[in-house]
């Protein structure tokens, strides 16, 4: 019994961490989008208003990807495992 | 004179109303907040039940909340608009009109000149997230960190964005689904119910990272301070010398910064979905072919 829970915990830890390899994938977007914000910036100063609110706006876009990745590790630490120990006693008191 | 003191009664109590929800909120938070040890990272946490034929209805947190900043929003715009005058007498009718007139650009920019009705309904959605999210620096539960509030928003989005799809004819919207080419049907109605999805989880992990992350660096930087003074006698151990003024720097991103720029995408996400998904020149043939029958028909009889 403690094994089984200790077993679910421990995964559900590695799965949050693993989930969290897609933040990989945002990072580089994010960087790419800055760093040729910064170019259009320095070419035509006077765009500066409207490069920052399409460069926020993309940003926010680009980031949905991490963010789903973010919801699947807080959901697989703070809620998946109370979910799974119940349904593990429930499955043993039944047999 | 009379007139004016008279207004001024109106404005103490239109501010008094502005503050009473959120005084009130932190009174029922300070009341009804369980006394827990260390770290806790926890939902909405549930008031009482209303029971329904299918499923009992929870009445959480994040509703109360969120009802107690449209109280506020409600006397906020009261205050703004009340007392008009033609020639822009006081301060707050400046602001009030300057909001205004940067909306309707907004939304004229955005969305084009048919849909400037929607100017009201984009300050509400900005306005009800921003102060939602700020909520969270009177130390109560952001609304916006639940996922059936940001959800219901994200779904009302949704029947918009179908509603004037459909507007181009029923016929038109199905079509749409077949584009470019047949064999893409499920792909395409999958990332149509992905809209939604998306919208809701955007705004609530942004909300929620934010508060996950805060709490973390606040357990890890008094677990710091512990650390490095725990060997001082009596009170000197117990001082809060990195919980001081660190943690504010990261509220600043994650609460006012992450909150209002998170509004402000979400409403401009909306406009983009509502304005993009409606083609005006095909609604108008179709206005004006649908006239043409009415007229052929009724010179028939």
């Amino acid at each position: 019994m403690e094994l089984a829970i200790g077993i679910i915990l421990g995964c559900c830890a590695l799965g949050a961490g693993m989930a969290m390899i897609a933040g990989i994938g945002p990072g580089i977007g994010e960087g790419n989008a800055v760093a040729s914000a910064c170019e259009a910036i320095a070419r035509q100063p006077e765009s500066k208003g409207s490069v920052t609110t399409t460069l926020l706006m993309g940003c926010a876009v680009a980031e949905t990807t991490g963010l789903y990745a973010l919801v699947i590790a807080i959901l697989l630490i703070f809620v998946a495992p109370n979910l799974l120990v119940n349904i593990l006693v429930n499955t043993i008191a039944a047999l | 004179m009379q007139t004016n003191r008279k207004f001024r009664l109106v404005d103490t109590i239109y501010l008094v109303m502005m503050v009473l929800p959120i005084v009130a909120g932190i009174v029922l938070n300070v009341l009804t907040k369980p006394v827990s040890e260390g770290v806790s990272i926890t939902g909405a946490r549930i008031f009482f039940t209303i029971p329904m034929p299918l499923q009992d209805l929870p009445v959480t947190e994040a509703q109360i909340n969120s009802a107690l900043v449209m109280i506020t929003l409600l006397f906020f715009c009261l205050y703004l608009t009340h007392g008009l005058t033609e020639k822009c007498e006081r301060k707050r009718q400046h602001l009030a009109e300057l909001i205004v007139e940067k909306v309707d650009a907004l939304v004229t920019e955005n969305m084009g000149d048919y849909f400037i009705g929607f100017a009201p309904f984009i300050i509400a959605v900005i306005a009800l997230s921003a102060f939602s999210s700020l909520l969270s620096l009177c130390g109560l539960f952001p609304p916006t960190s639940d996922i059936n509030v940001v959800g219901g928003w994200a779904v009302l989005v949704f029947g918009l964005i179908t509603y004037y799809k459909l507007k181009c004819g029923p016929l038109n919207y199905l079509k749409g689904f077949t584009e470019p080419v047949a064999v893409l049907t499920p792909i395409n109605i999958v990332s149509e119910l992905a809209t939604p999805v998306s919208m809701a989880f955007r705004h609530y992990g942004n909300v929620l990272s934010g508060s996950v992350i805060s709490v973390l660096l606040a357990t890890a930087l008094s677990g710091l301070s512990s650390l490095l003074l725990s060997w001082l006698p009596g009170f000197l151990a117990d001082i809060p010398l990195f919980q001081i003024g660190i943690p504010a720097v990261l509220s600043i991103y994650f609460d006012i910064f992450s909150g209002c720029l998170q509004a402000f995408i979400f409403a401009m996400l909306t406009m983009v979905y509502v304005g993009g998904g409606f083609d005006l020149d095909l609604y108008k043939q179709r206005k004006a072919r649908k006239a043409q029958k009415i007229k052929t028909n009724s010179m028939e009889e």
